[in-house]
C-alpha cells in the first residue's frame, strides 16, 4: 500500500520544539510519510505543503494557548485553495486555561476541524485515529 | 605571451576583452555595434580592429564568447503553489542565466497558452509537486501546453510520478526532456539538474535560431548565455580556485538600462541568535532580475518604486523638472551625461542608487517580530546578507562616475526599512572595464589567471557603512547577540 503522507507543525507565534519532533519520530515510526514544517508555522504554509506534497491530512499542534485564534478560517482556507476534503486534526494546549474539553472539541468541529486531542494525547492515539479516518486498514 | 579573447555578444554591443593567460593580465577591452541581423562576425571583427589600435596586432590562441543578444535566452515557467515549485522553477531559470517572461502557478487556463503562444519562449519549463506528490496539476498543464502550436523546447522538472506521462503527453508536438525534480522533497530544492540541461538546450538550439553559430566556427569553446558567465566569474571570485582563496561572501548588482541584476554568493542562513528561519531554502549562487528597475528603458520603473519626491531630494532638482526629465530619457534612451556634475548627472546619481536600494531590498530576505511565551523572536524569509561585507558593482551608471560609492552605499541597511537584512559595512568594488563576464568565460579553462586579473582589475573605492547602523540597533531591536541565542529549552 502507498504510504500515507501527513503534515505536521505548530501553528502561530509558537516556538514549542520538543514535542513537534516527538510527533515527528512517531508518525515517521508508524509508517507516515510525514512532512514537518517545524514551528512558528501559518495557516498558508500547511496548505501549501499539503498541496505540492498531495497529503492526507494536516495535524496542526498549538502548545502557546492562542490556538485557537491561529485555526480560526483554516478549513474555509483549505476550500478555496482546492483541497476541500482533507483531513484536518489539531491538538496540544489549544485553548486558554482549564475548560472542559468536549465543549472545546465541539468549538473546533465547528470551525471544521475533523478531530481536536487534549494536552497530553499518546501519539499512538493520533495514529490509530489516521488509520481509521484514512481508512488504512480496510 | 600566450592571448586569449573573450567576448560578449550583446543586444546592442559585442564587448570583447583580451587577456594574456601567461602573464595573467588584462591587454585590452573594446566594443562595437552587434550585428545580428546580417553577419555576428562582422560587429566581432570591428570591435577586433578598434582593439589592436590600442595593443597591436594580437595572434589569439583560444577564443570564448557568451551571449545575449536576440533577447537572451527568453525562458516561461510553471510551477503549482507560487511561493514553493513555482519560486524554484524561477530560482533555477534565473541561475542559469535566463530571462523569465513569466511564471506561471496552478493549472493553465486557454487564456495563458495564449500568451505563451504569443511570448514565444525560448524554453518553457515545466514542474509542480513533490516526488510522489500532487501529480494532477503538472499533467493537466502538460496537455495544455502540448496544445500550443510551436515548437520550442520543455523541461519538465516537477513531481518524478508524472515525469513519463507528462513526456508522453508533450513529446508529439515538443522536443521534451525529463530532468530531476526541482523541489523533490518539501524543505528542499534541487535546481542545478535544470540549470544544467537549460544550458545544453542553449547550445544545442538556441545558438543557431539567434544566428550564433556563424561565430562558433571561430569560438573554440561552448557559448554561454552572458548572465551564466557573470555568475560563473563572481563565484569564482568569492570562492577561489583550489589553491587559491576568493575574497569570500559577496554582493554584486549591475544596473543596466532595462534591468538590473543582483547576484549573491552566500548562505545566507541566520546570523542573529533567536531566529527562526521560514520558507524555501535559497540558493547559495543567487541571481534575481528587477525587469521594471533600470536606467532607460525602465526609469519610471525606478521612479514607481521610489517616489518622485525621493530622486528629485536626491538629485537637488525640483519635481517638475525631475518628471521633465524623466520622460525624456524614457524616450532617448541612447542619452548619457557628459559632463560630471551637470543636471543631468545628478538625476542618473538619483536614479542609479534608487535602483540598487530597490533591487538590493528585493533580493535580500527580511525578518519579521514574533512575541511568543517565550519572548521576542524572529521569524526569517529569504536571505540574510548583514554579514556581507563586499559589494561589486558594473554597469554604465556606476563605471563613469566618481560618485560610485556614494551610489552604491545605497544597497546598505537603511532605517526606512529595518527589517530588511541587507549588509551594514562593505567595501566597494568596480568593474570599470566589464570583465567579469569575460572573467567568468575564461574560468573553465584558467581559473587561476581569471582569478588573478579580476583581484588585479576590479578597484577598491573603500568601506562603506549604513549611515543608519545605529538607528537599527535602537529601533528593531535586532541586536547581534548570539548570547541571546539559547533556546530557553522550550
Amino acid at each position: 500500500m502507498k504510504k500515507k503522507t501527513i503534515v505536521i507543525g505548530v501553528i502561530g507565534n509558537d516556538v514549542h520544539a520538543v514535542g513537534n519532533k516527538i510527533m515527528y519520530r512517531a508518525f515517521t515510526d508508524a509508517g507516515f510519510n510525514v512532512i514537518n514544517l517545524g514551528v512558528t508555522v501559518t495557516q498558508e504554509e500547511f496548505i501549501s505543503a499539503a498541496i505540492e506534497s498531495n497529503a492526507d491530512a494536516i495535524l496542526v499542534s498549538s502548545l502557546y494557548g492562542q490556538g485557537e485564534l491561529d485555526c480560526r478560517g483554516m478549513r474555509e482556507k483549505c476550500e478555496e485553495a482546492g483541497i476541500p476534503n482533507i483531513l484536518l486534526y489539531v491538538g496540544g494546549n489549544i485553548v486558554i486555561g482549564k475548560q472542559d474539553f468536549e465543549k472545546v472539541e465541539q468549538r473546533y468541529h465547528d470551525m471544521g476541524f475533523d478531530r481536536a486531542f487534549p494536552p497530553g494525547t499518546d501519539p499512538q492515539v493520533d495514529i490509530d485515529c489516521l488509520h481509521k479516518d484514512l481508512k488504512m486498514d480496510e | 605571451m600566450k592571448p586569449v579573447l573573450l567576448i560578449d555578444f550583446g543586444s546592442t554591443y559585442t564587448k570583447i576583452t583580451a587577456v594574456d593567460v601567461e602573464e595573467e593580465k588584462l591587454l585590452g577591452t573594446a566594443s562595437s555595434f552587434t550585428t545580428i541581423f546580417t553577419d555576428i562576425n562582422e560587429g566581432l571583427e570591428n570591435a577586433v580592429k578598434l582593439l589592436e589600435q590600442k595593443t597591436g596586432k594580437l595572434e589569439f590562441a583560444e577564443r570564448y564568447a557568451c551571449s545575449s543578444a536576440a533577447g537572451g535566452l527568453k525562458m516561461i515557467s510553471s510551477g503549482l503553489v507560487p511561493e514553493l515549485t513555482a519560486e524554484a522553477a524561477k530560482m533555477a531559470s534565473l541561475g542559469a542565466g535566463a530571462k523569465v517572461m513569466k511564471v506561471y502557478s496552478f493549472k493553465l487556463t486557454e487564456d495563458d497558452a495564449d500568451e505563451i503562444r504569443a511570448a514565444k519562449p525560448d524554453i518553457m519549463l515545466l514542474v509542480g509537486g513533490t516526488d510522489g506528490g500532487n501529480s494532477e496539476c503538472i499533467i493537466h498543464n502538460a496537455g495544455v501546453i502540448a496544445g500550443i502550436e510551436d515548437d520550442f523546447p520543455v523541461i519538465v522538472a516537477g513531481n518524478r510520478n508524472a515525469a513519463r506521462e507528462c513526456e508522453k503527453i508533450l513529446s508529439p508536438t515538443h522536443k521534451t526532456y525529463i530532468c530531476e525534480n526541482v523541489m523533490p522533497k518539501f524543505d528542499q530544492i534541487n535546481i542545478e539538474p535544470t540549470q544544467k540541461q537549460i544550458r545544453d538546450i542553449f547550445l544545442e538550439r538556441i545558438v543557431t535560431a539567434k544566428g550564433l553559430s556563424k561565430a562558433t566556427d571561430l569560438i573554440s569553446g561552448i557559448v554561454n548565455p552572458t548572465p551564466a558567465a557573470v555568475m560563473k566569474g563572481i563565484r569564482l571570485l568569492a570562492e577561489g580556485t583550489a589553491g587559491e582563496e576568493g575574497i569570500g561572501e559577496l554582493l554584486a548588482v549591475d544596473v543596466g538600462g532595462a534591468t538590473t541584476d543582483i547576484y549573491t554568493i552566500c548562505d545566507g542562513r541566520p546570523t542573529k541568535g533567536n531566529t527562526v528561519f521560514k520558507g524555501l531554502p535559497e540558493p547559495y549562487a543567487k541571481r534575481t532580475v528587477e525587469g521594471d528597475i533600470g536606467m532607460r528603458y525602465s526609469i519610471k520603473g525606478i521612479v514607481e518604486a521610489a517616489g518622485i519626491s525621493k530622486i528629485a531630494e536626491l538629485s537637488g532638482i525640483p519635481v517638475g523638472r525631475c518628471e521633465e526629465m524623466v520622460e525624456h530619457l524614457s524616450t532617448h534612451t541612447d542619452e548619457v551625461p557628459c559632463e560630471d556634475d551637470g543636471e543631468w548627472a545628478r538625476l542618473d546619481y538619483a536614479l542609479a542608487s534608487m535602483a540598487i536600494d530597490t533591487a538590493v531590498e528585493r533580493h535580500a530576505g527580511h525578518i519579521s517580530e514574533a512575541y511568543t511565551l517565550m519572548g521576542l523572536s524572529f521569524i526569517q524569509n529569504g536571505k540574510d546578507l548583514s554579514n556581507i561585507h563586499r559589494i561589486v558593482v558594473t554597469g554604465g551608471s556606476l563605471i563613469h562616475t566618481k560618485k560610485t560609492d556614494e551610489i552604491a552605499a545605497h544597497a546598505l541597511f537603511t532605517a526606512a526599512s529595518p527589517y530588511s537584512l541587507r549588509p551594514v559595512r562593505a567595501d566597494i568594488l568596480v568593474d570599470r572595464n566589464y570583465i567579469i563576464a569575460a572573467m567568468g568565460l575564461l574560468s573553465e579553462h584558467y581559473p587561476k589567471a581569471a582569478l588573478h586579473i579580476m583581484k588585479k582589475e576590479l578597484e577598491d573605492m573603500g568601506t562603506v557603512i549604513s549611515p543608519d547602523l545605529g538607528a537599527q540597533k535602537e529601533e528593531s531591536k535586532f541586536v547581534p547577540d548570539m548570547n541571546e541565542g539559547s533556546c530557553h529549552g522550550f
